[in-house]
Formats: C-alpha cells, sequence, structure tokens
C-alpha cells in the first residue's frame, strides 16, 4: 500500500513542479514586457520633443535641412560674449563657493560635528528661499552700497549662495566617504601642520567630491536667468531668452546646444561617479582581509 | 628613546571624567600596555600623549619636558591608529615617505628611509601598491613603517591589531614585538585583549573607570592581581568568599573547609578574605564510587566540557562552590559530565585579597 501512495505523491509533486515551470517564465516575460514598455515609455517622453525640436532647428526650408541656424548662433557675437561671460562667472563662483566651503566643512567634520545638522539645514536655505526673494533682499545691500552693481564679479558672489546646497552637499558626501578625522590625525602625528594636511591629505582624496560640485555649480550658472534678468546682467540664459523670445528656429538651435553643454556635463560626472565607485570600493574590500 | 612621565593627568569631558589622576612613567625603550575594557580611559590617555586631546589637569613629560601645549605635529611621536589610517592618494612608500618630505629631509634619504622600513616591515615587494591594494595586516604593517620613519621619540599604538582576523593579529603584534625591540624605541600600546597585552609588554598597567588598578610585568599582572577588577579581567580566576583561620589557613566557601596558603598575605586571622584560584591551579582526578577524597582534596561533579584545543576547561559543582578548571584535554576525555572527582588545589596558585 505504502509504495504506489508514495509514487502517486511524487508523480503529483512532479506534475507540480512541471506546472510550475512555466508559469514562472510566462510571470517573467510579463514583467519583461512591461519594464520595456514603461523604459520606452519614459524615453518617448524626453525624446519626442527633443527629436523635434532638433529637427525644426534643422530645418532651412521645406524639406530642407542644415545647419544655418547653428551657424547663426555661432556667428552672433551675442551668443559668444554672453557664452563667455557666464562661463567666467561659473568658474568663479567655483572658486569662490570652493575656497569658501572647504576648509569649512572640513572644520565642521573634524572640530565641530555637532554642527553639522545646523549646516544642512543652512545649506537648504536657497531652496526654500526662491531667487526673486534674494535678489528683493539683496537689493536692500545694493541701496546701502550702489557701487557693488558696477561689477559683474558681484554676481559670483550671489551665484555661491545659489550653489549652496548643492556644493556643501557634494563635499559633506565627500568628506564622510573618508576618515577625515584619523587621516587628519595621522598626518598630524608624522609632522604635517594643520594646512598641509589639508593640501597634502584631505584634498587628494575630496577631488571628485570637488569636481562633482564644481561641475553641478557651473550647470546651474550656466542656466540661472531670474537674478541676472533682474539685476540687469546679459548672461548666457538671458540671451537664451532673449532669442526665444524673437527667432523661433535659431532659439530651437540654441536649446539643443543649452542641452548638450548640460548633457556634457552630466556626462563628466557620471564617468566621475564611475572612476569613485572603482576608487571606494577597495579599501572596503581589503577590511578584515 | 625618551621617558615617558604622565603625573596626576585628569581628563573631563563635560559631566564625565575619563581619566582621574593617571599616573604612569615609561622608562627608556620599553613597551607599556594600557589594557582594560571600553570606557575605561585608555585611549583618551594615549590621545592625551599624543596631543590629540588637551587634558583637565596634570603634567606630561617626555625626558623631563613638559610637552602639554605642544601641537601634536610637533611632539615627535608616532602614531599607528586602529581604524586603517593610510592616506588612500598615495602608495604605501609614499605613506612612509610623507612624514620625512614633511620635515624636508632630502629625496634621496627619504627614499632610502622608505625603502628600509618597508623591508623591515616584510613589504618591500608592496612598495607601489595604494592601500586599497592592501590587506587590513599590511596596511597596518605599512602605518607601523609611517609611524616609525620619522624616527619618533615615543611610539603609540590604538589598538592597531582589533580590525584583523586572529591569525594576522597573531603574527603582526609578533612582527610589532620584533620591531620594538630592534630599534629600542619607547612605546605605549592600547588594548583591550588581555592576551596581546601579556604576549607583548614589558609592563602592563590595568585601567578601569578612568583609573590606574595595577601596573607590573605580565606574569606579576596575571598571578598577582591586586584587586577583584585586574583578577577576572586578566585571565579567567574562581573567587570564593573565605575567612582566615591562621597566617597560612584560610576557610572557604560554604562548607568552610581550609585550605593552605602559601602567599604572603598579611590578612590576621577572622578577617574575611576573597579567595583566587586560576583555572590551571586546579588538578582534577576521578574518584572511585564510595571512595572518599582523600586529605586536603575537595569534592566535586563534572558539569560541563569547553573544547579548547591542547586544553579542556571543566566546570564543576564542588565542595568549594561552582568552579572551571583546566585540564589536558586527554585527560579530560576521562572525566565526561556527571564524573565524580577530587578537587585538588595547589597552594601556590591561591590568592588572597582583602574583602
Amino acid at each position: 500500500m505504502g509504495v504506489p501512495s508514495t509514487r502517486t505523491a511524487q508523480m503529483a509533486a512532479m506534475t507540480t513542479v512541471g506546472d510550475d515551470k512555466p508559469k514562472k517564465v510566462r510571470k517573467r516575460h510579463k514583467m519583461r514586457f512591461w519594464t520595456y514598455f514603461w523604459l520606452i515609455m519614459a524615453a518617448l517622453y524626453f525624446l519626442v520633443p527633443l527629436y523635434s525640436t532638433l529637427q525644426f532647428s534643422l530645418e532651412t526650408g521645406q524639406h530642407a535641412y542644415g545647419f544655418k541656424w547653428y551657424l547663426q548662433i555661432f556667428r552672433d557675437p551675442m551668443f559668444r560674449t554672453t557664452f563667455l561671460f557666464s562661463l567666467r562667472l561659473a568658474v568663479e563662483t567655483v572658486i569662490i563657493g570652493l575656497a569658501l566651503m572647504v576648509p569649512t566643512v572640513y572644520w565642521v567634520h573634524l572640530r565641530l560635528p555637532r554642527v553639522r545638522p545646523v549646516m544642512d539645514l543652512i545649506s537648504i536655505l536657497p531652496f526654500v528661499v526662491p531667487p526673486v526673494a534674494l535678489v528683493v533682499g539683496l537689493s536692500g545691500v545694493f541701496n546701502l552700497m550702489p557701487w557693488l552693481l558696477a561689477n559683474s564679479q558681484i554676481l559670483a558672489f550671489i551665484y555661491v549662495i545659489l550653489a549652496l546646497p548643492f556644493t556643501y552637499r557634494s563635499l559633506d558626501a565627500g568628506m564622510r566617504a573618508i576618515n577625515v578625522k584619523t587621516l587628519t590625525e595621522a598626518a598630524q602625528s608624522v609632522g604635517a601642520p594643520g594646512w598641509k594636511t589639508l593640501l597634502f591629505v584631505i584634498l587628494p582624496n575630496m577631488r571628485t567630491a570637488m569636481l562633482g560640485a564644481a561641475f553641478l555649480t557651473l550647470a546651474i550658472v550656466m542656466g540661472e536667468y531670474t537674478i541676472s534678468s533682474l539685476l540687469l546682467f546679459n548672461t548666457f540664459a538671458v540671451y537664451i531668452y532673449y532669442i526665444g523670445n524673437t527667432e523661433a528656429q535659431p532659439a530651437a538651435a540654441l536649446a539643443i546646444i543649452s542641452f548638450a553643454l548640460t548633457w556634457g556635463t552630466m556626462m563628466c560626472l557620471f564617468f566621475l561617479a564611475k572612476t569613485r565607485g572603482r576608487a571606494s570600493s577597495g579599501p572596503t574590500a581589503a577590511v578584515g582581509r | 628613546m625618551a621617558r615617558l612621565d604622565l603625573k596626576h593627568i585628569q581628563k573631563q569631558f563635560d559631566q564625565v571624567t575619563a581619566l582621574s589622576e593617571l599616573s604612569l612613567e615609561v622608562a627608556s625603550g620599553e613597551l607599556v600596555s594600557l589594557l582594560g575594557p571600553s570606557g575605561c580611559g585608555k585611549t583618551t590617555a594615549l590621545r592625551i600623549v599624543a596631543g590629540f586631546e588637551q587634558p583637565t589637569a596634570g603634567e606630561l613629560l617626555v625626558d623631563g619636558n613638559d610637552v602639554i601645549g605642544v601641537p601634536a605635529s610637533k611632539r615627535n611621536m608616532g602614531m599607528v591608529f586602529q581604524a586603517y589610517s593610510l592616506f588612500p592618494n598615495m602608495t604605501a612608500k609614499q605613506n612612509v615617505e610623507f612624514g620625512l618630505r614633511m620635515r624636508k629631509v632630502a629625496r634621496d634619504k627619504t627614499r632610502k628611509r622608505a625603502d628600509e622600513l618597508l623591508e623591515m616591515v616584510g613589504l618591500a615587494t608592496r612598495s607601489a601598491r595604494y592601500p586599497h591594494e592592501l590587506s587590513g595586516g599590511q596596511q597596518q604593517r605599512v602605518a607601523l613603517a609611517r609611524a616609525l620613519a620619522i624616527e619618533p621619540a615615543i611610539l603609540l599604538l590604538d589598538e592597531p591589531l582589533s580590525a584583523l582576523d586572529a591569525k594576522v593579529r597573531v603574527e603582526l603584534r609578533q612582527e610589532i614585538r620584533r620591531v620594538q625591540t630592534e630599534l629600542g624605541i619607547t612605546t605605549l600600546y592600547v588594548t583591550h585583549d588581555q592576551e596581546e597585552a601579556l604576549s607583548i609588554s614589558d609592563r602592563i598597567a590595568v585601567m578601569s573607570e578612568g583609573n590606574l588598578e595595577q601596573i607590573g610585568a605580565p606574569a606579576d599582572i596575571y598571578r598577582s592581581p591586586r584587586t577583584e577588577f585586574v583578577a577576572n579581567f586578566v585571565g579567567l580566576m574562581n573567587g570564593f568568599e573565605g575567612l582566615m583561620h591562621a597566617d597560612d589557613v584560610v576557610a572557604v566557601g560554604k562548607s568552610g573547609r581550609p585550605m593552605h596558603v602559601t602567599q604572603d598575605h598579611g590578612h590576621a586571622s577572622g578577617e574575611k578574605v576573597l579567595v583566587l584560584i586560576r583555572p590551571e591551579s586546579i588538578d582534577l582526578e576521578e574518584l572511585r564510587d564510595g571512595v572518599a577524597p582523600p586529605e586536603g582534596v575537595f569534592e566535586g561533579e563534572v558539569l560541563m566540557h569547553t573544547f579548547l584545543g591542547s586544553v579542556t576547561r571543566v566546570a564543576l559543582a564542588s565542595d568549594l562552590g561552582d568552579l572551571v578548571a583546566d585540564v589536558p584535554s586527554i585527560r579530560a576525555l576521562t572525566m565526561p559530565p556527571e564524573t565524580r572527582v577530587g578537587v585538588h588545589v595547589e597552594a601556590a596558585g591561591i590568592r588572597l585579597l582583602p574583602r
């Protein structure tokens, strides 16, 4: 009696297993289908307008395509002037921002870790206070010191505030990734004073974080419109807005150029992050060996 | 080589007393370990010596000169940290060279010294590797070489082996001791691992709650603990209540059976004492059914075995109370749980502490 019942049970089990397999395969195929479906939908959502803009920017006549509008933009002295002006501002903002924030974040990590929540709060203030409100607030300062507005460099100082969330977050993440306290003490124990420790030990290990902060700042400054237009400075963003309001096809070409610049910055960040991931995998892997 | 003196060092963190009047002398070329549980103040003491913390009160002398207030970078003390502390952007050799570069030592001398030290710690072939390409043990060897490169007056080691696995830990602690002896460098070594402290130190300073409990040679600390804390923290100890009967006789445990003592203890008759016996000072012998244990031997019953390799730790219920004894594993085979055994305690292995 026992033997047949066991065999029946085995067969039943085999049948169940046999039934399960195609079910699982079907489920997996179904999941894969929906994954691709939503991926394609998301891609279309972004790519169709982009493609339309690209096509429109290349259209030079009925069924005729070329780089006419691009050449027009590149030949426009305003493009070069505003682009270089914004680029210079971006570089200045990066230098001022890093010079201000690197020692600050380092000091907070090293000596004042209790202040970190306060720093976190301060760093997100530019997100909370809209640029218009910032300009209104600054106008009080400019009323007292109107000569400040005579120099375009003032924009760089304002942009430092605007880029603060990104600069701070990036540097903070970079400092967290390295053991700042131990590295500093190790350097000091072999005779390095504070500034040499920062220069030779901390900064080289913060390279990726600083580059990240720099690229994010660059992207913000290149696209900032509100503050520069309200303060009557002719930046690249103001130029894009002006072209957009006056000439349709060159505006489309400019949008594509601007997109390419932003995309280029993003790609730089992506590759840097990849390098960083590879570098940081080392010490973790070594622990416990 | 330098002499280090800590005199009445105190350290207060807000309301917490990390160190209360720590006094310690480390002779030239000596290796002293600060041993104690977490939070006992050993790392704080080391960090004060290194210059990373300032004491609330007290004096810190290196060769008789007070160094309190001297920045860490100017104290000429090499330090190896618990966490891996190699500079990730530099190779092993560059890490070792770093201190010399900071001191503006000539490049060829710097290179030569780094090569020598990497050779000394057995990493000459890995000098071009970055920290993430080295194992934990190798990283700590490089950290040791880096600390030694500046020819420090004092070498400070803050639990340098705690992140390593057991085998590497044993190898590296022998390596540290070899290098320290070879260079004759004054060394302060912080650890919570008693085996580590016992195996490499000239002297051990046992700390508890910011106080120095006892300082002495490893064998003295182990054999003659002066406080109950030291007795329990260093090695395993059986402890019983006792009452002095005579100069050399103490009544032990609930049964009050007398035991002979050879220690020069200074306790008067009628005084309550704590009787301490190491597991290895207890010998066990199987008792036949119905046979009473001989004179001076206590009766016990085996409760449990813990196999430790060459010895087996046997837990017993005895006339003295519950105790553990270390017996050779081969002999332990003849005494499975529930075996009736005779418990013989070596008189020389008994320590008495005031109660």
